[in-house]
């Protein structure tokens, strides 16, 4: 009986640790989100953004995880793309038209062009288009094991895109054809009932 | 005591239930409208990743057409760079066949171009030779015949890389970016589907070697664990019509 006690607690102190690792990163996030958002409208008077870009945080999926997921109920983009995928830097712009025409979004890119290529490919790319969205670099090689955490139909071809708040979520293993195409999507996935 | 253990325990319990069934609820609500069929628009467009106009996803690996495991794929003839149609019945005394989707520019494909050549020098001999496909449409230069031909010279292929033409063989497999393994066995019968090993970028760092393993329970007649993986990829260039 005892033995069931100790399992008991275990189990119970276990979902305790892991909301409570959660959360933090969760509060991290909000904070980092309210820091890129005052740097974003300072950068919208000026053309400074692209000096944002002389370093990029580089992820390993664990401490992407959490930014996939929000409590509020701000509109959420989450786009998985790299330099080398022709697709995807043909629907960028329409991502980025969106987040500055709706200031309230929170847009994410999460590249996947590889670390030792920032320097001398993602950053040049993002300052010569002029990119001012959030971008995090993901490093963790065996994305087998954590595709299906993104979301379990997702293939791992990209582009893919996450349109979430605190309670719709939609996934998008396709490349948005033009903006009304984006505007459609985040229209159905947030505002349906 | 043992009231207050037992409550103690269906506490936690319920607290464990309660969270995973919150997470599981807005899954269930979140998955959902990729059900209804008002979402889902026209005709499917083979499988192609980027096409359609559809509001929730339409070419998940879960909507895909291709093959699943256990599937029987079909054959196919198709041409080498070295002007000859290949096909699988063709190739004599193989007990299986390592079909992998890939191409000249994908970063991701380039990184295993070493990796394929020395798949083939080992398994080749023993009966599992690498069969590669180009799946890209020709549009782009860079993925055309002259540039495959080019490309294998370069690297030195020592397995046929195909063109396929018309695109009509990737969306029969279910190929959605490259590399793409498909491993078969000797009746076609589709055994291993995925990427072919944990580390796309570094070879030596490699842990897990996917394909490999899968042909080595082949033989052995065990079971192939995984039989399916996943892998960041470049998406397949479909034809702009």
């Amino acid at each position: 009986m005892s033995s069931l006690l100790v399992l008991a607690t275990s189990v119970f102190f276990l979902n305790a640790v892991s909301i409570n690792s959660v959360m933090p990163e969760e509060n991290k996030f909000e904070q980092a989100e309210s820091v890129s958002q005052s740097s974003q409208i300072s950068s919208k008077n000026k053309t400074a953004a692209s000096s944002s870009f002389d370093t990029i945080p580089v992820y390993d999926f664990k401490n992407l995880e959490p930014l996939l997921y929000t409590k509020s109920k701000k509109t959420h983009i989450v786009n998985f793309w790299a330099v080398w995928c022709t697709p995807c830097v043909k629907e960028l712009p329409y991502l980025e038209a969106y987040a500055k025409n709706n200031p309230d979004t929170e847009l994410l890119l999460v590249s996947l062009d590889f670390p030792e290529d920032m320097n001398s490919k993602l950053i040049p790319f993002l300052k010569s288009k002029e990119i001012t969205s959030k971008v995090v670099v993901l490093d963790d090689p065996d994305a087998n094991s954590w595709i299906d955490k993104v979301y379990p139909n997702w293939s791992g071809a990209i582009p893919f895109t996450i349109i979430f708040n605190n309670s719709n979520r939609s996934f998008h293993e396709k490349t948005f054809e033009s903006l009304e195409d984006l505007l459609q999507t985040i229209d159905k996935t947030i505002n349906k009932n | 005591m043992n009231k207050r253990v037992l409550k103690t325990a269906l506490i936690s319990m319920s607290a464990c239930i309660l969270f995973f069934s919150q997470n599981s609820h807005a899954q269930t609500k979140e998955t959902n409208p990729a059900n209804q069929p008002e979402n889902r628009p026209g005709p499917p467009n083979g499988g192609r990743p980027g096409g359609g106009g559809s509001p929730e996803q339409s070419e998940s690996l879960a909507q895909m057409k291709g093959f699943k495991l256990g599937d029987k794929a079909t054959d196919f003839s198709l041409k080498n760079i070295d002007g000859k149609l290949i096909s699988l019945a063709g190739l004599k005394n193989a007990k299986g066949y390592i079909v992998v989707f890939t191409c000249n520019e994908c970063p991701f494909a380039k990184l295993y171009e070493d990796r394929l050549i020395a798949l083939n020098n080992e398994y080749a001999p023993k009966g599992y030779p690498v069969i590669a496909i180009n799946p890209n449409s020709p549009e782009n230069a860079a993925e055309g015949y002259e540039a495959m031909q080019k490309r294998a010279k370069e690297k030195g292929f020592t397995f046929p890389y195909l063109v396929d033409e018309g695109q009509k063989i990737y969306p029969k497999y279910g190929a959605l970016r490259t590399p793409h393994v498909f491993l078969l066995d000797k009746q076609l019968a589709v055994k291993y589907i995925g990427t072919i090993d944990d580390n796309a970028r570094s070879a030596t760092d490699v842990k897990v070697k996917y394909v490999e393993n899968a042909i080595q329970s082949l033989e052995n007649g065990a079971e192939i664990s995984p039989a399916f993986t996943k892998a960041i990829g470049c998406p397949i260039k479909a034809n702009s019509k």
